[in-house]
């Protein structure tokens, strides 16, 4: 007989080797093409922002925490996730202790006070924008100039594209190669489209998402620009609607699990993102605004598409 | 192939290490323990006297409940004591433990029956013991007696063996092939059932191709259906439906959608007992686990300890961390390498702290996996949190009811939840 005590669990007693940790690290390591691009675009204050943000919203989750005495969950890396989004969501010149603000709002506010992670009802990352974007109007619209880091392409500054749209300033329009490269006005993650794209193919090979939302999101912006007569080349490649659609609208927490939820959820933030860039109100932009609505309409969406149990009787 | 759309299922890594190792007997061990309760059902009484002689295949357990299975000596000795042991899960169960001789002198009484009806074949199944191999333990006779009005056309044989690690019944299917076949006649000619089925994982191309071959010779009505190497091809609503296409609705048996269904090994049983006379007091084990030293397939006596039986097989190979009767997947975890085997253990596992370590139980981070993995369809994240907050209401509308157990939930979960556990309590939470 073994002398030694023998653990004693609840089955099954093998587990894939998927954790939440290494989920949040490969929407890390997606994420990772586009901080490339932004500090080629924007220099190394796109990277002091990225640094400061990701830094901050891992202090206060862990800070946070301790305060209450629940656990650390700083290793899921899920803080340091919507640390990154919130910097790839600002303009490269925004101050410091603004975008700490912003953080704090995220990861405090959203996350840790609605329970934290896999409870808060709306995406920390956008939420936290949303309240930078109100409370710091003129801050988080002022635009740096953008750095041609590929040779023939002119460096653009200004304006960006959007807010081009709106005033009607088409013939100023950065052309569609600068939106690739992401050498156009913007903030600081969501100018390049490449950079974007191989982190969402990056994603869907490693089955963190399935393309539906993505997909569907950009498919009816598409759409919507054709009806409202708009070019939805720019339409797609401008703001943040890769940035939203890809790394945002997909929030486990916040977007819906079935596939007909999924389709729903993603039409809507569509359809309100081009309501929002058509409107005569003062907002070229209306990706955040879509997402933390769809956010919102989350839980009852989620009650769609769901399977019949198999062999289940109706009651 | 089938013309259905097949459930969801996973793949799980299969570590059938043992598949090729033939069969082989362990002498018998000094001590055996034989639990009176190795079936779903009442358990037996006790049928001896402490200080009683008993002889190989001896009846030793017995219940006038319908729903049971007598138990026979699986050795011969002295009866050395009738004491309560705990059962796997916990319960309290009377055993009759019994001192072994070493002459393994047979029941004198023990002759092959006549099999002239389908009464005279399920008093059969009856009198030799016989329940559910595959793991569920449910009495065959039962099963069986689930023919009466002739509503049953198709006998599914379960070959799937979807637990990884286990290969016992792979061997049986390629070492007594003959009794197989011979078994499901058996079952079909008796019981007026117009064909068979066997659904076997397509990760054992030999037992498809022998079993097909021999079937063809024999002239057995069977189909051998290759199932998708995907687990839990072998939960019986799963298998029901994958080899069939019918579906087996909430509450409701296998019968009442003219199916029964039972494992190779019992079927391979059936044969033997009408052949041989001797009832079921020995099984085929899988021993595997990174804590074993020579892993095997052996036929241990029922009743026989874990730890002879590991002993057999090389001993320990360091520490042993956890040890499961039955797979990874649905097995359950013993205390002690005390306790003994039952008719329904088709392996042990005994794993090493590398391989029974279990990562922290995290936040449900709303992934959707557990929903997409469900064979059945169900909402487990939901149902984890109808649980936890005791909401009967919710509990009954996901079906938790339905949940099978298999596990597939908790294996995806990258919260590392215990999704089965949660699913377990809610069913209790609803009786």
């Amino acid at each position: 007989m073994t002398d030694r005590k023998l653990l004693v669990s609840v089955g099954p007693h093998i587990r894939s080797n998927a954790s939440t940790t290494s989920i949040m690290g490969d929407v890390l390591i997606a994420l990772l093409p586009a901080v490339v691009a932004s500090v080629l675009v924007f220099g190394t204050r796109a990277l002091l922002l990225e640094v400061v943000c990701v830094a901050s919203s891992v202090l206060f989750e862990y800070l946070f925490r301790r305060l209450l005495k629940r656990s650390n969950t700083i290793s899921d890396l899920s803080a340091a996730v919507t640390g990154l989004l919130l910097a790839f969501n600002l303009p490269a010149g925004f101050p410091i202790w603004m975008a700490i603000l912003g953080c704090f709002v995220a990861i405090v506010i959203v996350k840790q006070l609605f329970g934290g992670i896999g409870c808060n009802f709306a995406n920390p990352a956008i939420t936290g924008r949303i309240f930078l974007l109100i409370a710091f109007a003129g801050q988080m619209t002022t635009w740096p100039t953008a750095n041609s880091y590929i040779s023939g392409i002119d460096a653009v500054s200004g304006a960006t594209p959007l807010a081009l749209i709106k005033e009607g300033s088409i013939e100023a329009l950065p052309a569609v190669k600068n939106l690739l490269f992401g050498i156009r006005g913007g903030c600081l993650g969501e100018t390049c489209a490449i950079a974007l794209l191989i982190g969402f193919v990056y994603l869907v090979l490693r089955r963190v998402i399935t393309p539906t939302i993505p997909v569907v999101y950009v498919a009816t912006i598409a759409l919507m620009s054709l009806i409202l007569g708009y070019d939805p080349i720019y339409m797609i490649l401008t703001g943040g609607v890769l940035l939203g659609g890809i790394f945002m609208l997909t929030d486990y927490a916040t977007s819906p699990a079935t596939e007909l939820g999924k389709v729903v959820f993603a039409v809507g933030a569509g359809i309100i993102t081009m309501l929002i860039r058509n409107s005569s109100g003062g907002y070229p932009e209306g990706v955040s605004f879509a997402i933390l609505l769809m956010n919102i309409l989350c839980p009852y969406i989620a009650k769609l598409g769901h399977k019949k149990p198999f062999g289940g009787v109706a009651k | 192939m089938a013309m259905f759309q097949s459930l969801p299922s996973l793949h799980v890594k299969h570590h059938k290490n043992t598949a090729e190792m033939a069969s082989v007997t362990m002498p018998v061990p000094a001590e055996v323990i034989i639990s009176m309760s190795q079936h779903i059902g009442a358990p037996c009484q006790p049928v001896v006297k402490v200080g009683d002689p008993v002889k190989v295949g001896q009846l030793i357990g017995d219940s006038q409940a319908a729903v049971s299975a007598p138990i026979h000596s699986s050795v011969s000795g002295k009866i050395k004591a009738i004491e309560q042991v705990f059962t796997p899960r916990g319960a309290k169960v009377e055993a009759v433990v019994i001192a072994t001789d070493g002459e393994q002198a047979m029941d004198e009484t023990l002759k092959a029956p006549e099999i002239q009806s389908a009464e005279d074949l399920i008093a059969a199944a009856r009198a030799c013991g016989l329940v559910g191999l595959g793991g569920a333990g449910f009495p065959t006779s039962i099963k069986m007696q689930g023919n009466k009005n002739g509503g049953i056309d198709t006998l599914v044989v379960n070959g799937a063996e979807c637990e990884p690690y286990l290969t016992s019944d792979y061997r049986q299917m390629i070492e007594n092939t003959d009794l197989l076949l011979e078994g499901i006649e058996l079952v079909l000619h008796h019981l007026k059932i117009e064909k068979a089925i066997i659904g076997i994982e397509n990760n054992k191309p030999k037992a498809i191709e022998k079993i097909r071959a021999e079937a063809e010779k024999r002239g057995t009505r069977l189909t051998v259906r290759d199932l998708k190497a995907r687990y839990p091809q072998g939960a019986e609503k799963v298998i029901v439906y994958e080899s069939t296409g019918r579906v087996i609705p909430e509450g409701k048996l296998p019968s009442d959608v003219g199916v029964i269904v039972m494992n190779v090994g019992t079927v391979i049983k059936l044969a033997h007992y009408v052949q041989t006379g001797i009832p079921l007091i020995s099984r085929l084990v899988t021993v595997d686990g990174g804590a074993v030293k020579e892993p095997k397939n052996v036929w241990v006596p029922i009743g026989t300890k874990i730890e002879d039986i590991v002993n057999f097989c090389g001993g320990y190979n360091g520490e042993p961390a956890e040890i499961l009767f039955g797979g990874p997947m649905m097995g359950v975890s013993c205390k002690d390498d005390q306790a003994s085997i039952l008719k329904n253990n088709n392996g042990i596992l005994v794993f090493n702290e590398k391989e029974a370590k279990m990562a922290a139980e995290t936040a449900c981070i709303r992934c959707g996996r557990c929903m997409h993995a469900c064979p059945v369809g169900l909402n487990p994240a939901g149902l984890d949190r109808a649980c936890h907050a005791e909401d009967r209401e919710a509990l009954k509308k996901l079906k938790v009811n339905i949940c099978m157990e298999c596990g597939c939930c908790a294996y995806v979960c990258p919260a590392k939840r215990h999704l089965v556990a949660y699913n377990q309590m809610g069913k209790q939470m609803i009786k």
